[in-house]
Order: structure tokens, then sequence, then C-alpha cells
């Protein structure tokens, strides 16, 4: 069982956000980055999988700037056998298109059964990697998988529907499969992981050897929404109001 | 590190990768598993014990030992991080560390035959074993020459008769390192196990200090044990003052940790709270307090990171150990209550940690050698004269 995880790196939630001032992206000097915590549920479920067959290797695949080492060297910590980078220079590219043609091209010799990737990244919330990437290299996909089942040349997932419905779904291998956040209990990288991570192999593709053709999407402009206030009063008699209040929890709040 | 509290003079730029990343770990673990129990056992004066083998399963057990030790081989300062973490989330869990992996690991490790060390090391690194270290008694405490404990040779076996009082995780025990004087007046240390004939503890209960950790008395009386279960590499008060020197190294750091919780309590709220027209941070008295705490905070990590980096080379004294440990529990004696201070009347509730913190560091700056007793090692080093008599 030979499993790839995409992991990216991507600012932290508490991270400052200083919006470059050609407005393309934020200044990566000044944020601090963390793994995308979709992806951490995706490597444990590697890991699961793995550690049940009892045989197999789990790859973890970053696409990124040198900073990403740090996070593929987490994953590596927690238990993934090595690595390959897909180095980038410069500004990283935020089209879902162009990243996953860059997978598809460094990932096709590897014959991966299994491809996870987390629901989605925290950056740009694109959700469509890990899909399209599936495409490209002519694997079964799957999107939101709350449960694994691994049978000999088949995967079985839980999928998530909306509205609380789920949905078993059988994918011949290989497959891509995106890995809903919550599954499972990541697992912390032990200080024995974190002192072996050194001893294992990260593989870098410089980027002239998987960035091929031409973007299909760029920013145009990134900038933080302006919050209104707007405070109602409602006036009028007792049962007014109340009426008034259940048409707002129901048609603005959609609560009720 | 950088985004765990103040860093004011960068100290992450010196830590390695490796460092950075167990520090992470060691902050994750004890935010996620820890400070949802820990105001639980502080009120109830009991310990996390399903924590136990998860410590040991992350490798926070004496981790700077080489494997084969039971520890995980990495360096002093990422020792010093983890304790720093631990403590942040309060003393009672950074002492449960200290104790097993300073105390109890290390004497086996440094000073045990290799049998003692193959029965006991793999388990006390992974958490499956606990131990403890007995060293004070009744009334001898910061005199431990002093001892009163006896070690009396018979034929093969050893007979040892004594209290020991204030011993952390006394009765959690399976293995305890008890130090004894024989009949010639020399210090020897011995292992003695759990439920051995006269060997018996109890706890002491009522401290308003160190709560979430278990203090006990442990007594023997004619316990009988083969010349196996004595630590054969060392012999005189030089024994239990090693395993001391690696102790206090780890408290040196793990004051850092609780400091900055406390910091950074009192910042984020003095931000917050506004009185007046605005956030008491806006106030000069309130900033002057926050700025005193940061600079002792940075003076203290600049401490241990210099300590840490010299235990890696070799080079460490105990008299620097000393200075560290003196000087980074007043810091955060200090630190603690003027956080206190800034939280108002909420500071005095289990709601926010300064309260908590203050208390625990009553314990830690009289454990270990008091504040006085490292003043007088570091008097004797500056001047060459002794100011205590034995
Ligand atoms: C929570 C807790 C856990 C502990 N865990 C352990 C453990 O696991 N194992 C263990 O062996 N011990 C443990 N101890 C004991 C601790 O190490 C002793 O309490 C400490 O060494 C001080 O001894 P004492 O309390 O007897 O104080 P004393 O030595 O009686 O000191 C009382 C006061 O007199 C001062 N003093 C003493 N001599 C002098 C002098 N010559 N000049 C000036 N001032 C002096 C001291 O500084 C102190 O202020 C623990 C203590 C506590 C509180």
């Amino acid at each position: 069982m030979k499993i790839a995880v995409l992991v990216k790196q991507v600012p932290g939630s508490e991270s400052v956000l200083p919006i470059l001032n050609d407005e393309t992206w934020v200044d990566e000097s000044l944020v601090s980055f963390i793994m995308n915590p979709p992806d951490n549920f995706a490597i444990e479920e590697a890991l699961l999988i793995k550690e049940k067959a009892g045989e197999g290797e789990v790859v973890i695949v970053s696409m990124g700037p040198d900073r990403v080492k740090k996070t593929i060297k987490e994953g590596l910590a927690k238990g993934a056998d090595r690595a390959i980078h897909l180095e980038e220079d410069g500004q990283i590219e935020t089209d879902p298109l162009s990243i996953s043609k860059s997978f598809s091209t460094v990932l096709k010799e590897e014959n991966f059964d299994l491809i996870f990737t987390g629901l989605q990244s925290d950056d740009t919330g694109m959700g469509q990697t890990g899909v399209l990437l599936g495409e490209m290299l002519g694997y079964s996909t799957a999107t939101l998988a709350m449960e694994t089942d691994v049978q000999s040349d088949s995967i079985r997932v839980k999928r998530e529907l909306e509205s609380g419905w789920f949905q078993w779904v059988k994918l011949p291998m290989p497959a891509s499969i995106s890995i809903q956040s919550g599954l499972n209990t990541p697992r912390y990288p032990s200080l024995k992981g974190i002192m072996g991570a050194k001893r294992k192999e990260i593989k870098s593709i410089p980027v002239s050897e998987h960035r091929v053709g031409s973007k299909m999407q760029t920013i145009e402009k990134v900038f933080i929404p302006q919050t209104s206030k707007q405070t109602e009063m409602i006036e009028g008699d007792a049962d007014s109001v109340a009426t008034r209040i259940v048409e707002i929890l129901k048609t603005d709040l959609k609560v009720l | 590190m950088k985004q765990l509290g103040p860093d004011f003079y960068n100290i992450t730029d010196l830590l390695t990768e490796e460092e950075l990343l167990i520090q992470q770990t060691a902050y994750d673990f004890v935010q996620a598993e820890f400070m949802p129990v820990i105001n639980e056992h502080y009120e109830k004066s009991t310990f996390p014990m399903e924590l136990v083998p998860k410590l040991g399963e992350l490798g926070f057990m004496g981790s700077s030992l080489p494997v084969e030790s039971g520890g995980a081989g990495v360096s002093n300062v990422a020792y010093g991080l983890i304790l720093h973490e631990l403590e942040r989330g309060d003393s009672g869990l950074r002492s449960f560390a200290s104790v097993q992996g300073a105390l109890v690991m290390y004497p086996i490790h440094a000073y045990g035959s290799d049998e003692q060390k193959a029965k006991w090391l793999p388990g006390l690194g992974a958490g499956t074993k606990i131990g403890c270290f007995g060293l004070t008694e009744p009334n001898f405490g910061s005199n431990p020459g002093g001892m009163g404990t006896r070690c009396k040779k018979d034929g093969n076996d050893w007979i040892i008769n004594g209290n020991k009082m204030w011993i952390t995780n006394g009765s959690l025990a399976d293995v305890a390192v008890v130090w004894a004087r024989d009949e010639n007046g020399l210090v020897r240390g011995f292992l003695l196990e759990k439920g051995m004939d006269g060997f018996t503890s109890s706890d002491i209960h009522g401290k308003l200090s160190l709560r979430a950790s278990i203090t006990s008395e442990l007594s023997m009386a004619n316990v009988r044990v083969p010349d196996s279960a004595r630590l054969p590499n060392i012999e005189g008060l030089k024994g239990p003052l090693g395993c001391l020197t690696q102790a206090r190294y780890g408290i040196a750091w793990g004051m850092v940790g609780c400091a900055i919780d406390c910091y950074n309590t009192a910042l984020d709220y003095a931000k917050e709270r506004k009185q007046f027209s605005k956030p008491i941070g806006g106030y000069q008295l309130i900033q002057a307090k926050l700025v005193e705490m940061v600079t002792r905070i940075t003076e203290a990590q600049l401490l241990v990171y210099r300590l840490g980096r010299l235990k890696d080379e070799g080079k460490m004294t105990f008299q620097q150990v000393s200075m560290a440990k003196r000087n980074n529990c007043v810091m955060a004696r200090d630190v603690a209550r003027v956080s206190r201070e800034i939280l108002g009347a909420n500071g005095i509730t289990e709601d926010y940690s300064p309260m908590r913190h203050m208390a625990n560091i009553e314990s830690v700056y009289t454990y270990e050698g008091t504040h006085e007793m490292h003043t007088l090692i570091l008097g004797q080093d500056v001047t060459g004269l002794a100011a205590y008599d034995s």
C-alpha cells in the first residue's frame, strides 16, 4: 500500500496577515506558517491504514518555497516514510489547476495506490486539488471522506453530504480522496519521530521540472472585507416586536 | 518561541528546527490534554495519572538521556523547552517529569548497574513505571548531609531504617531512589521497590501549593535488600547532589514557562480590560509592570538558553545551575504576583492561571535547594569562603 499525502503549509489562524502593497498576496515574511490543519487528519488516516496493513509507505508531498520543509519534517516526524518537495520560488502558485498539473507531472511515475488530501487548504480554501489531480492521473476520486475502509483492490469511503446525510461509496484503486477533518485524532510527533525525521529522504523537484503550461487563474486582489454594524431598533407593542424578532431569526439569521 | 510568548531577544533564531518542533509538540500536548483538566486536579489535589503513559510515548521522560537509557537523545535545550512547556501548564506536571527524568532515570543511568538499567529504564522512559527520589528528611532539609536514614550491611544484604519527607510521587512510585548513610558515615543510594517488607508511604495532605502533585512521606523499618539494589557506581553526598544539578537545570527552564503564562495572561487582560477612559494597559503604572516583567523574563530566557548550550558542550558547572535556579524562581514568583495584581479581582479565581502558578512557585522556590542555599553556594563560589557549616 503506497499512499501519498498532499500537505500544504498555510498561515496559522493566529498569525498576522499583512497584505502586500500590490494587493496580490500577504507579506509572507511576517506571517507564521503552520501545517494546513485538515492535512493533519489526512496524514493520520494514511498512517493508520499503513499500520493496519502492516506494510506500505506513506509519502508526504508538498509544494512551496523552502519554508515548507518545516511542515514536511513535521509529517516525517509523525511517521511518514519519505517526502517529495516541489520547490517554488518567488510568489507561490494559487491556481489549483496549475498546482494539480505540477503534482501530476511529478507523481505519475510513483504509482501510488492512494492519494489523500485535506478537504481544503486554510489559505485559499479551493478544495479542488485532490479531485483535479485524481482526474489527471486517471484515478477514481471522492471528497469529504469521514471514514475509510481499505479492501484488496478498492476502498470504501463514507462521504459527508449536506444536511446530516452520509453516503458509502466504493472506489477502485488507485484513488484520490479528500479527507474530512475530525475523522480521527491526529498523533503528536514523538521525540523519537522528530529525531528520526532527520534521516528520512526529502526529494526536491526544482520548479523548472514540474511547472508546466500557463496559469488559468491569477489573484486579482486580496483585501480585508469591510464589516458594517447595523443596529435595528424594533419599536411597537410586545406582539409586533416578537413577530419582527421571529422574522429576523427566520429570514436573516436562518436559525429557526 | 516567537508565537508562544515574548521572545524579545529573538532566542527562537538560536534554536534548531528540531528544538522548535519539540517545543511546539510539548505546547500542543499540554494545551490540548492537560489544560482542560488542571483546575479539577488542582482543586482535588490529584494528578492526572492517565497522562503518564502519554508523556512516555511522546518521549518526555528523561528525554535528554540516550535512547538506551530510556530517553530520546535530544539536546539539553530541547529537554529544557519541554519542561518549559510542562510548567506553562502547571508545576505539578513539570515536577512529575523532573523527578522521573532527572532524579530517578538519571541516577540509574549514571550510577546504576547494567542489571538495574535493564530492569528500570525502559519502563520509566515509557511512563509505565513511576519513580521517586528520597533525600529530604523531617529533620534534614537544606542540610541533607546530616541525614538520619541508615543502611547497615548484613551478610550480602543491606538493612535500611529511616524516614524521608516531602517526597514527590512517593506513594505512586514503583521504584524509590533512597539515600542512606552507612556505618562509616558514607552516603549510599538504593533502589527500593514498592511493597518491600517494611517499606511504606503515606501522602501529605493540606498542601496549598503544588496541589496537582502527590507528595509523600516514606518510611523504612528494617527494609532488607540485596547488594544488587545498591547503586554501585557512586558513594558520598555527590551522588544525590549530582541528581539535583540535573533537576535544578530543568526547574530553571520551567520557571520561564510559568512566568510566560502569567505574563501573557496579564498582557491580554491589560489590553482588554477598560477602566476610566481606556484599556488599563494604556496607563503608565500598568505599562511599568508589564515592561518590568518582560525584561525579567528575557533575562531568565537568556540564562537558561546559554546554560543549555553549556550543558550540551559538557561545560556547565553546578554553580551556574544554582544561579539560574535561584534567579528564575524569584523572577517567576515576582511575575506571577504582579500578573495577579493586573487581573484585579478576576486574578484570585481559578479562571486565570497566575494565582495557581504563584502558589506553586512557593514550593519550587524551596525545593531543590532553597533560594538561600543557592545564595550560599554562589557566595562560596565568588569569595572562596563557605558560609555554611557541615
Ligand atoms: C512540594 C514539595 C516537593 C518536594 N519533593 C521532594 C522530593 O521529591 N525529594 C526530596 O528529597 N525532597 C523533596 N522536597 C523537599 C525540599 O527539597 C526541602 O523542603 C528543601 O530542601 C528545604 O528543606 P526544609 O523544608 O527542611 O527547610 P529548612 O532546611 O528547614 O529551611 C528553612 C528555612 O531556613 C533557611 N536556611 C536553612 N539553612 C540556612 C542557612 N545555613 N543559612 C540561611 N538560611 C538557611 C532555608 O533557606 C529556609 O528558608 C520537596 C518539597 C516540597 C515543598
